[in-house]
């Protein structure tokens, strides 16, 4: 019989930027058996929003991740808005897609960087980076902060992109999907790069249904599912069309973010083009209602879940946050389990893990 | 390949990406959301924005007449701006430097 041994893999490791610890059961270099280990990272982040106000809770939210706050913020409104039976205005939600999106290509291009650094191609990591820093000042020059956004209020936004920044941020946009091809081109056709990426993980259709995997991982498996098809915000007028992979492998899940780039700079010059003229926001009085609301929105990880609970007070009863990362570790463990020690980081970081907002 | 040579001799012969920082500092656009100060002449002591600041990080007391900031603490959120009646918050461009 084969010696089994146990090896820790993370907190922290130099190819995996989250937190998260996997103690891999090894047969020679096979991968057993996976058990992940988290909770190094919590920060009792929802007993802290049940103390705050609803309205501190905005900013609260938007804290709970780093990469893509904007979309919490944006969820978390968006069921405070439902709770108290607010009609935010047209433009409010236009404005609402052009910074999500922003945030998913900026989420992206990050994480692809981040593949790009974890099997060892430096010069393509650093050069998808230097093109995220375009979508980051996009967002600084229209926001005036460049993650953080602080954008977002319950009842609608509270900057308005002029004509001036629309025509700027066209011009990046432009600019931006010059430099796309040349990058993505070495990240999907590259021989090297397909050799550490093709059947590397491969989580088929029907697992990927059954362990429950949401937005990049369970699309690159084939699975229909994206939460902007039910055309929350703004997204019911812009033409989205889902992106879909087959071979639910790493490569495809790669595929799928490099397609998705382009939907995003599609939504967005879409969404400057049709959108309407009007107020950004609308007044909001009284408190959330003694009843309870679960948001739902497609972060650029996934689904995201807030269930939101009131009580007739400034305060809320409860606040439970349920991040897509959360529903991929189950998929993440089943890619795990039979591969090689040597593939970890890649299969790991291509489920584009967010450790820190699923400890909350 | 020829992709490679061509992507190096660009990079040859075109400038750095990068600004020699502490020599050249980047340009800030008009309103980013930076250190967060208050023209003290105008403000009344009512405790709006110390009631609302979700950080804790304002003190304001009455008597005497104070107004208290505590950098490490504030998360540039902005909201106490909104909320003064005075409207005598400011935020500048400028972020925090580390010894504030
Ligand atoms: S809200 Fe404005 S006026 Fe009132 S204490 Fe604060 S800074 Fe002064
Ligand atoms: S910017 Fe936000 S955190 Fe800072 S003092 Fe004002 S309300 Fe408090």
């Amino acid at each position: 019989m084969i010696r089994r041994n146990t090896i820790p893999f993370g907190p922290q490791h130099p190819v995996l930027p989250e937190p998260i610890q996997l103690h891999l059961v090894m047969e020679n270099e096979k991968i057993i058996q996976a058990l992940p280990a988290v909770g190094y990272v919590h920060r009792g982040l929802e007993k802290i929003a049940e103390k705050k106000d609803f309205i501190q809770d905005v900013y609260l939210a938007e804290r709970i991740c780093g990469i893509c706050s904007f979309m919490h913020s944006q969820n978390y409104c968006q069921g405070i808005e439902e709770l108290m039976k607010v009609q935010i205005p047209d433009r409010a939600k236009y404005l609402r897609v052009i910074w999500a999106e922003t945030h998913r290509i900026h989420s992206h291009l990050l994480i692809l960087g981040l593949l790009a650094d974890a099997f060892g191609f430096e010069n393509l990591f650093m050069r998808l980076w230097k093109v995220r820093e375009q979508i980051l000042n996009i967002m600084e020059k229209t926001t005036g902060a460049r993650v953080i956004l602080g954008v977002c209020a319950i009842g609608g936004v509270k900057r308005d992109i002029t004509p001036e920044l629309g025509e700027y941020v066209l011009r990046e946009l432009d600019s931006v999907e010059k430099q796309l091809p040349e990058l993505m081109d070495s990240l999907l056709k590259d021989y090297s790069v397909k050799q550490r990426l093709v059947g590397v993980g491969v989580l088929p259709k029907d697992k990927a249904h059954e362990l429950g995997a949401v937005g990049p991982v369970a699309r690159a498996s084939g699975l229909r599912m994206d939460l902007r098809e039910t055309g929350y915000a703004a997204y019911g007028d812009l033409d989205f069309k889902m992106v879909v992979g087959e071979a639910g492998d790493c490569y495809d899940r790669t595929m799928v973010r490099v397609k998705e780039l382009y939907t995003s700079l599609d939504l967005i010059r879409t969404a400057l083009k049709r959108m309407p003229q009007g107020p950004i926001s609308v007044a909001v009085k009284g408190s959330p209602p003694a009843d309870e609301v679960l948001a739902r929105i497609e972060q650029p990880r996934g689904e995201l879940n807030f269930y939101i609970r009131g009580n007739g007070t400034r305060n809320l009863e409860r606040f439970r946050v349920r991040t897509p990362t959360f529903a991929n570790l189950p998929a993440l463990l089943h890619q795990l389990t039979g591969c090689e020690l040597a593939d970890v980081p890649v299969i790991a970081i291509c489920i584009d893990p967010c450790i820190s907002c699923t400890e909350r | 390949m020829v992709n490679l040579i061509n992507s190096i001799f660009r990079k040859l012969t075109s400038p750095s990406e990068c600004l020699r920082y502490p020599f050249v500092k980047r340009e800030l656009p008009e309103g980013t959301r930076g250190r967060i100060d208050i023209e003290i002449d105008k403000c009344i002591f009512c405790g709006a924005c110390e009631k609302r600041c979700p950080a804790n990080a304002l003190k304001v007391t009455r008597d005497p007449k104070s107004w208290t900031l505590n950098p490490y603490s504030c998360i540039i959120c902005g909201y106490c701006i909104e909320v003064c009646p005075k409207k005598c918050i400011i935020a500048h461009k400028e972020h925090y430097s580390p010894n504030v």
